[in-house]
């Protein structure tokens, strides 16, 4: 690691003060990694971890907040989150091991960085590491990168599972700076690369989440995440589903569908969804569906086989959800 | 030569840029560290406090062979800085037995032969441990699962399911 200071915040504003030349350190899962590679390279950090943000609580309309410092292991946990919204727990033990679950936190997710090879790599080229440096990927060996959401200058896959489920939720990330506070929706706050994959989320850089409020989904009782990867456990997904379905007499009034492990951001499939409204619950009509998902899906040279494993990983979702009773 | 001598102190202690002072409590013994802020909980167990029972395996957070018990939770020492864990407690390996007596996990090990090299050992004790006060169904798999940030490259896995099986009363 490169030198640094070290500056414990006791309170937000303190934590706020030291923002424009700190980055925050939260569980550290992904920080100090990235700084024993040399990735992550901070002139200070201000440790946020007793600032009060460990609290899951129900909102007047029925949704949930998540504090920004709950421990992954604590919202999985959580009545909350177990019972009204199975795909979320299920995301959230289905990623990294119970070590990393008891340290990481709801904001760190949030803010996982990509393991793509080359950008983990101080000796390759990264654009997102080094802007201009040219993409390994994109002509190297690119088996776990996206094929949704890439460009030509970054093709590096979101890591996050609590994230892919979050998306499905319609999750609303808030989020405060020095004197001010604002809502991100989900859906706005990762980014697509572009021709600026430096730049992976819509915080600014003295801004602090302070929460994830989940919005009231009485039919999210009915959900799963299903994830496929190299091995059973312990281990990035090659694809996954988060899926929640509202049924009503055999048939599907409203759908959730969101993709892990294949985009480069926690990927919404709004078009799949929209095929499976006023549809019976039925294998084939899961299967267009997950045609829908991936229309559009761009394969690199070792990464083809994705695009049929997230159409299966999200027809067995569908599945395992619509024989839900 | 007196000037040359005064020199020699000075190399012998040399300034640590940023240095943070720390007290925490390791295995019931309060610790006062004046340490550089890049130092990992591991580093700070096993280089300045000569607690060498937590390895250092991978040094990533992939291995689990560096988890400890920080207020009662296990955790993975390589990912934490040691500056983090002011006023935290420390539960090592070392502070499981009960004097001369081995932890139920230990000897449970012992009794199954649940290693062969050992080197991962005390990462699978401390998590196997942890994993008694936590919620995990009581199915062998249930065990693989809770066990998965425990990397065993000798493969005494099934030893290690029997083992923590065994402490669980499912043996």
């Amino acid at each position: 690691m490169k030198p640094f200071e070290f500056i414990t915040a006791v309170d937000e504003h303190q934590a706020l003060a030291a923002a424009a030349r700190a980055k925050f350190l939260a569980g550290g899962t992904t920080l100090v990694d990235l700084m024993k590679l040399h990735v992550e390279q901070p002139a200070a950090l201000v440790d946020i971890n007793a600032l009060p943000l460990d609290e899951v609580e129900e909102l007047p309309d029925g949704g949930v907040r998540v504090g920004g410092m709950v421990r992954n292991s604590d919202m999985a946990k959580h009545p909350l989150i177990r019972g009204r919204y199975p795909l979320l727990a299920e995301a959230i033990v289905s990623g990294a091991s119970p070590q990393l679950r008891n340290m990481a936190t709801t904001g760190g997710n949030l803010l996982q960085r990509t393991r793509c090879y080359y950008f983990r790599d101080t000796a390759l080229p990264c654009n997102k590491r080094e802007p201009g440096s040219g993409c390994g990927a994109f002509h190297g060996y690119n088996r776990i990168h996206a094929v949704l959401g890439g460009s030509e200058h970054c093709i590096a896959t979101h890591p996050s599972d609590m994230c892919v489920a979050l998306a499905a939720l319609d999750a609303v990330v808030r989020v405060r700076g020095r004197g001010r506070e604002r809502s991100i929706r989900f859906a706005d706050f990762h980014v697509l690369p572009g021709d600026r994959p430096e730049r992976e989320h819509a915080l600014e850089p003295d801004e602090l989440i302070v929460a994830v409020d989940i919005p009231s989904t009485p039919f999210a009782v009915r959900s799963a995440y299903v994830k496929i990867r190299d091995r059973a456990s312990y281990a990035f997904a090659l694809a996954s589903a988060a899926v929640a379905l509202d049924v009503r007499d055999g048939a599907i009034h409203q759908a959730r569908i969101a993709l892990g492990g294949i985009a480069t951001k926690p990927w919404r499939a709004h078009e799949a969804e929209a095929m499976l409204i006023g549809k019976r619950v039925d294998p084939g009509v899961y299967r267009a569906a997950a045609d829908a998902a991936l229309r559009g899906a761009v394969p690199r040279r070792h990464n083809a086989f994705k695009i049929e494993l997230a159409k299966r990983t999200l027809v067995r979702a569908l599945t395992r959800v619509g024989a839900m009773a | 030569m007196g000037a040359d001598s005064s020199v020699a102190i000075q190399v012998g202690a040399p300034r640590v840029e940023f240095a943070v002072d720390v007290t925490l409590t390791i295995n019931g013994k309060v610790a006062h560290l004046n340490i550089d802020p890049r130092v990992t909980l591991l580093d700070a167990l096993r280089e300045h406090m000569h607690l060498t029972g937590s390895k250092k395996g991978c040094d990533h957070g992939q291995c689990g062979a560096c988890t400890v018990h920080v207020d009662g939770r296990r955790v993975l020492s390589c990912l934490t800085l040691a500056a983090a864990a002011k006023g935290k407690h420390v539960t090592t390996i070392e502070g499981l037995a009960d004097g001369g007596e081995l932890h139920p996990m230990q000897q449970a090990f012992v009794d199954h032969d649940a290693f062969q090299c050992g080197y991962c050992t005390p990462g699978q004790i401390m998590s196997a441990v942890a994993l008694l006060g936590e919620d995990c169904a009581p199915e062998d798999d249930d065990v693989r699962e809770g066990m998965s940030g425990n990397i065993c490259r000798c493969g005494a896995y099934p030893a290690i399911v029997a083992a923590v099986q065994s402490v669980r009363g499912r043996r």
